[in-house]
């Protein structure tokens, strides 16, 4: 258990006043649902028909849900890709030696860090034509206003991964002759992405999350398909409409974490067995490497 | 600029509902969060459950979405707030202590586990080697991460103006904005400083704050 810094394995005492505190604890977890429960059937916010809207396709709402699940997606998916990539670009252009390249880049990067989400936003949907001269789509709104932020984030992200390679890896590198950028993207871009990828992936879950703004400029993602339903069939639906909108997203969210971890696991794990398919490559380098640091130090 | 700068009372006062706004919730998820944690890492199974199911259920919401449960759900069953401003703070801290949750139990599990065997060695009960021993251990590591999470509050708190009816920064650019056509950039820009005016001090307070309290291990 990863809480075991807080206490041994309990004795007969201990064990006793762990059951008490499991049946208060418990009650106490399920007098909360409980009450919760109980309010909403108070409310009438249990009856059928209420929940019914969200399963029968006569109504037309599982659809709009789909459709809605699916437009998120695009925007999503369209904006993780070109954060990803840009972010990359920038995180480069940071670690650059050139001031000329690096000063500037930084100031972009702070800037979007900075600035809240839904101000870009609502910067490019009031601003874009006026200021940009650019007729953006809703679409467009949405996945530019994720992009700026979320490239600026995964840029720091990618730096950080980038600094957390040892030294010795790069010094190696040059060493043998290769030229900077032939380090970056052999040597140190692989071995970083292994290291980033839970900070990568948990940003790449707020980027999801964060497509939920989309309803601030009428983009159809799930919680503006949930209010249009709930104008057309009433607010007696909004609890369940949001709460299924909500779900929809953490379902998503779960799904993509999940992947993560399995990613996570297979990569972490395939280093592992080349390390021991081939000892000299893997363990044992790491010790020369900082043998030589030590003779050097 | 002229814009933002004809209505300074306006920016003013949106100013500092953004900032009460956010020290409100501040104070609210840093309570809630140490609370969960402190469920988290109890020896009671189904404390631990439920923390564990809040940090993901919440987790794994957006916020937006947490918004819209708080002010149009909860007066479904009859949960109803005085204000918008304090459906935000509510919404906001919901949110903001799963996130506070999670920083304060890698913080615990980052206190070498010495400290708590010698804080139990000496007699302490749980309560007290939490409280004593690892917890103002635990709050020093948790500096950096909890001075990000204050400037990711402030930034996610102009959800409130951008999609509700609360005065903030947020809604007042958008306001300006639709008055004020020829000056977009200029109120944007105006209202991305001013949460800049919070955010870059915090960022800075944060590493000093950080370097005070640093202990040695």
């Amino acid at each position: 258990m990863s809480a075991s810094v807080l206490f041994d394995d309990l004795g007969p005492r201990g064990r006793r006043n762990v059951r008490l505190g499991s049946v208060v604890g418990g009650l106490l977890v399920l007098s909360l649902i409980a009450l919760g429960l109980q309010r909403m059937a108070v409310n009438g916010q249990l009856e059928a028909d209420r929940w019914a809207i969200l399963f029968d396709p006569r109504t037309g709402v599982p659809q709009s849900l789909g459709r809605a699940l699916i437009a998120t997606l695009q925007a999503a998916g369209v904006a993780m890709v070109l954060a990803t990539a840009l972010g990359a670009v920038l995180a480069f252009g940071r670690l650059s030696d050139h001031a000329v390249l690096r000063v500037p880049v930084s100031v972009v990067v702070e800037f979007f860090r900075a600035v809240p989400l839904v101000i870009l936003i609502l910067f490019l949907f009031l601003g874009a034509r006026p200021v940009l001269g650019l007729d953006l789509s809703r679409f467009w709104t949405l996945v530019l206003g994720l992009t700026l932020y979320n490239m600026a984030v995964l840029c720091e992200i990618i730096r950080a991964g980038i600094l957390s390679i040892d030294r010795g890896q790069s010094e190696a590198a040059y060493a043998i002759g290769l030229r900077k950028s032939q380090v970056l993207v052999f040597i140190l871009l692989p071995q970083a992405v292994r290291r980033m990828l839970p900070a990568l992936v948990s940003q790449l879950v707020v980027l999801l999350k964060d497509t939920s703004l989309g309803f601030i400029i009428a983009y159809p993602e799930l919680l503006q398909r949930a209010g249009d339903n709930i104008n057309f069939f009433g607010s007696r639906y909004s609890l369940q409409l949001y709460l299924a909108a909500a779900a929809i997203y953490i379902v998503v969210n779960f799904l993509l974490s999940t992947v993560a971890q399995w990613l996570e696991r297979r990569v972490n794990s395939s280093g592992r067995i080349a390390a021991g398919k081939a000892p000299l490559a893997g363990a044992n380098e790491d010790q020369t490497l900082s043998a030589v640091q030590a003779d050097r130090g | 600029m002229q814009a933002l700068l004809a209505n300074f009372d306006a920016l003013w006062s949106g100013f500092l509902t953004t900032l009460a706004m956010s020290v409100a919730a501040a104070i609210v998820a840093t309570v809630l969060g140490t609370v969960l944690a402190a469920f988290r890492v109890s020896p009671i199974p189904p404390l631990r459950a439920f923390g564990a199911i809040y940090v993901q259920l919440v987790r794994n919401t957006p916020l937006t979405a947490v918004f819209f449960l708080v002010i149009f759900g909860l007066p479904a069953v009859d949960v109803t707030f005085q204000s918008f401003f304090i459906a935000a703070v509510v919404a906001l801290s919901v949110y903001t202590a799963a996130f506070v949750c999670e920083v304060i139990r890698s913080g615990i599990n980052s206190v070498s586990a010495g400290q708590a065997e010698a804080a139990r060695a000496i007699g302490l009960t749980f309560g007290q080697s939490l409280r004593e021993v690892v917890l103002p251990q635990a709050f020093r590591t948790v500096v950096p991460p909890l001075g990000n999470l204050w400037i990711a509050l402030v930034k996610n708190s102009a959800i409130a103006g951008g999609a509700f009816a609360v005065a903030d920064l947020t809604q007042l650019a958008a306001n300006l904005a639709r008055d004020n056509p020829a000056e977009v950039l200029g109120v944007f820009g105006g209202i991305a400083l001013a949460y800049m005016v919070i955010t870059v001090p915090s960022g800075i307070a944060v590493g000093i704050i950080e370097r005070r309290t640093a202990i040695l291990r």
